[in-house]
């Protein structure tokens, strides 16, 4: 009866899984980058940025024409916007993985002020929350939605951690202070990537049940 | 549901002759609100809104069971069909102006009503022409044949002609299907803008019609309510599975 349209909704569904992967292969790659001082690598995430505006672009046009030839309703109304909204903040942490490699081509050759450990830590736990989003939305997955909600604590808390350590270091060394404020500024980056997972994971949530943070928006 | 109760429909099962189009049906309609009923074809939608104003008693064969209340008062035992169709108006899908003067169609029921002063007519037939939005187009050829308007005007004449006996309630049979988008907009407009003084209920096969106009929608489905909530509800996150696959067009 409506082949034609959910032909383009799978047509979606891949397009958000291709994107997803592109982000999480870029997080994983920017750390990779910073870990083993890779500037080769660290550019090559930063050519990444270029191919995940694209995506988002080509997934943004595919939503707004879906919403102008089928005027959906109910989930497949949830669904379009949820991808319409979710597309902004994988950008974003296509963005913030980028800028994470731009600072590792700056600091490579130097020798690191320390031995890094919570860095990697937060970056498994983001790339899990990033991949955790898209699967959800992916698999309309409500309990894995909540999970990558609840793990932003953890990320959290790393941050916190890494920010008291830094802090610590340049009051016993203050010829630190730069490669710290870096450290700072790529774990700033990671805690955002966490947070625009749980934007992802949010919507992913109104799209299952119409509720967007506990509110019923439509 | 803050308003009161306009029309109250308890448990109505419709027979014509041996088959039954409409099964234990039970929904309360609130005052001053716009209310649609959506469904495929043959689901029941136009029976229903037919039952509200007794158009099924000419039906032969039609018999109905259970209650339907307007304003408490149950229209099939306690209510003079005619007093009932003064007070529910009807509009149906194609425009049916009668084939007489615009001034005469407004004028017609009302006189069937026994007003006989010229003033009083006047003043009745401008008022319903401007409540339908029309005058200002029309009031220069209040004689000439109603005939001669564009099927959207025709429409909106009839709108008139329903209001011009000062109803508590309109009914409306698919009002636009026959209409271009702009003719569409218009009268959507109107119905909006009536509400403040009229109980709209409204059959529509027009989902985005439904959406934009109503704040409250039943899905009809062989003769039965799947579902009846806020308009918003319905069409975001629809309860009844069956709702969903209509709405979203798998079925129907």
């Amino acid at each position: 009866m409506r082949t034609r349209f959910d032909r383009e909704l799978e047509t979606l569904n891949l397009e958000m899984i291709q994107m997803g992967s592109l982000i999480e292969r870029s997080i994983e790659s920017t750390v990779q980058a910073l870990i083993e001082k890779d500037v080769e690598l660290a550019q090559e995430v930063i050519g990444y940025d270029k191919d995940i505006d694209d995506m988002e672009r080509e997934i943004e046009t595919r939503c707004l024409r879906l919403l102008l030839q089928q005027q959906p309703v109910a989930a497949d109304l949830r669904l379009i916007s949820t991808a319409l909204k979710m597309i902004t903040d994988m950008e974003r942490i296509g963005d913030n993985a980028a800028d994470i490699g731009e600072i590792t081509c700056r600091i490579a050759r130097e020798d690191y002020i320390k031995e890094l450990r919570h860095i990697p830590m937060m970056a498994e736990a983001t790339i899990r929350m990033v991949k955790g989003s898209v699967d959800a939305f992916v698999h309309r997955d409500l309990e894995k939605a909540q999970q990558v909600i609840d793990t932003d604590d953890e990320v959290d808390d790393l941050f916190e951690e890494i920010k008291a350590e830094l802090i610590g270091m340049i009051h016993q060394d203050a010829d630190c202070g730069a490669q710290a404020v870096d450290f700072l500024m790529i774990s700033k980056y990671l805690e955002r990537i966490g947070d625009h997972a749980v934007n992802i994971a949010e919507w992913v949530v109104f799209s299952l049940t119409g509720e967007h943070k506990n509110h019923r928006i439509l | 549901m803050s308003e009161p109760i306009k029309f109250s429909i308890q448990d109505v099962n419709l027979y014509y002759g041996d088959f039954q189009a409409l099964h234990h049906i039970s929904l309360d309609v609130p005052q001053n609100s716009i209310t649609a009923f959506i469904g495929p074809s043959g689901c029941g939608k136009s029976t229903m809104l037919k039952s509200l104003n007794r158009m099924n008693d000419l039906v032969e064969g039609c018999r109905i069971e259970g209650d339907i209340l307007l304003d408490g008062v149950d229209v099939y035992r306690q209510m003079d069909a005619v007093e009932l169709r003064r007070r529910v108006g009807m509009v149906f899908q194609k425009p049916n102006p009668f084939p007489m003067s615009i001034y005469d169609n407004i004028a017609y029921g009302p006189r069937t009503h026994g007003v006989k002063s010229r003033s009083q007519l006047d003043e009745i037939v401008e008022e319903s022409l401007r409540a339908a939005a029309m005058w200002d187009e029309v009031k220069d050829r209040l004689k000439k044949s109603a005939l001669g308007l564009s099927g959207g005007q025709q429409q909106r004449l009839c709108i008139a002609r329903a209001l011009s006996v000062k109803p508590e309630v309109l009914l409306m049979d698919e009002p636009t299907s026959a209409l271009d988008p702009i003719s569409t907009m218009k009268i959507e407009d109107l119905v909006l803008e009536i509400k403040k003084k009229y109980t709209i209920i409204i059959v529509t096969h027009n989902m985005q019609q439904a959406t934009r106009i109503s704040d409250r929608t039943a899905f009809f489905l062989h003769g039965e309510v799947v579902e009846y909530d806020d308009t918003a509800n319905l069409f975001s996150m629809p309860k009844d599975k069956r709702t969903e696959d209509y709405i979203t067009g798998r079925f129907g």
